[in-house]
């Protein structure tokens, strides 16, 4: 069997109500986006996890390298004035 | 990379599981890391695949249609766990296809209790109450496994697995309630099932090669022996309770330890069935294979009208 015919592989993300994001919960192999979806409906909300899917296919998503973490994300480390913390305030002033 | 340079790897990553943190597909890891989690993982798929066999027997035939559609959804929540699996060990860079042939050729185990028939109803009682029993108390723990994936996944597993042990525990109590013929029935399945389902939490301490390493990667969080004192402890008063007799002359309550003596495993007949010589190793395979074979045609199938329809509408595009 060659690879052109197996199914692709899709990710699914699962909103659980009205109100909060779409989250991942996993993947699953199908031959469209409809059949995506359907599979989805039937592998990840049989107990009504959800009220809302989205489908990608895989090959779709570009990620971030571990690898590359150091240049990535480093450099918000050193920047703790962008949090409310690194701000003196005098005692008296309860809520800011 | 130098060999220096991989040892170093190696400790940071031994590091970082110590410290509980997970570890996410794309992270660095040892080879033989991903090797042992493509091993277990798949090997859990297939059981959870392989595992809606001797169930889907009855399925035609339970007794109610409470029970049919229980059963029902038990089986179709064994086809979801062995697909959330599955996608989570192809996380690991090996193909759905690849893990399909290594169970088709027998390169792969599956849980050797499969291989027992179910010749009555009371079996789905005691599948459900003893197999996913102690299936269970082998999952739980890995919900803290040290891969993200797996770790996920079996969090998903072991949410849906309660009803499974609670539906067959209810099966065995409903005909232990029953007439004669039927107690009979729920013991017969008891006599048959007890034995295997010890096995199932895998050969003894002593005996397990995985464990140490497994121990390690927090792939594994209680050895075997531990798991299978907890399964009898935990599983002797639910059958005192509905008045079945586990089948072992052996077995006391010791007060020191606060926990069940046993009677020795048949260590030689879990090697037989895990060999391929238990009553049903042929006949599972014969119908997992025959079920891939048979629908390849469907699944060109959906293929080519995948791309039927994606044609038509790159032409309507234009």
């Amino acid at each position: 069997m060659s690879d052109k015919k197996n199914w692709p592989l899709w990710e699914v993300f699962v909103r659980s109500k009205n109100g909060l994001e779409h989250r991942h919960c996993g993947s699953l192999h199908a031959a469209d986006e409809e059949m995506a979806l359907e599979n989805a409906r039937d592998v990840y909300t049989r107990r009504s996890e959800g009220v809302s899917i989205w489908v990608v296919e895989s090959k779709n998503i570009t990620a971030s390298n571990p690898e590359n973490n150091g240049e990535m994300f480093e450099p918000a480390h050193d920047k703790v004035y962008r949090h409310p913390t690194f701000y003196d305030l005098p005692d008296e002033v309860k809520h800011m | 990379m130098s060999e220096e340079q991989i040892k170093n790897l190696e400790t940071q990553f031994e590091a970082r599981i110590a410290r509980d943190e997970k570890i996410e597909p794309k992270d660095w890891m040892p080879e033989k890391y991903r090797k042992t989690h493509i091993r277990q993982m798949s090997q859990h798929a297939h059981s959870e695949i392989v595992g809606m066999l001797p169930e889907g027997n009855w399925i035609t035939r339970a007794p109610s249609l409470r029970r049919k559609v229980a059963l029902l959804a038990k089986v179709q929540d064994e086809a979801g766990h062995g697909l959330y699996l599955y996608s989570a060990c192809e996380t690991l860079g090996v193909s759905r296809e690849e893990l399909y042939e290594q169970l088709h050729s027998g390169k792969a185990k599956y849980s050797s209790i499969f291989n027992y028939p179910t010749v009555t109803w009371a079996d789905m009682g005691a599948v459900g109450w003893l197999v996913d029993g102690a299936a269970i108390i082998n999952q739980v723990p890995l919900c803290n496994t040290s891969y993200g994936p797996y770790a996920r996944a079996m969090v998903r597993v072991c949410k849906e697995e309660s009803f499974h042990q609670r539906q067959g525990y209810e099966i065995m109590i409903k005909l232990a309630n029953g007439t004669p013929e039927q107690k009979e029935l729920a013991q017969d399945a008891l006599n048959r099932w007890w034995w295997p389902s010890l096995m199932m939490l895998g050969p003894t301490d002593a005996e397990s090669i995985h464990t140490e390493q497994s121990m390690k990667w927090k792939l594994k969080r209680k050895s075997n022996d531990d798991l299978r004192q907890q399964f009898i402890d935990q599983t002797v008063p639910q059958a005192e309770l509905i008045g079945l007799t586990i089948p072992d002359p052996d077995l006391k309550w010791n007060e020191e330890r606060q926990s069940y003596d046993f009677g020795e495993i048949n260590w030689d007949e879990f090697w037989q069935v895990v060999k391929g010589h238990g009553p049903c190793n042929k006949e599972r395979m014969k119908a997992r294979v025959g079920a891939w074979e048979e629908g390849e045609w469907v699944r060109d199938a959906a293929m080519a009208y995948a791309e039927k329809k994606r044609n038509r509408k790159e032409k309507l595009a234009i």
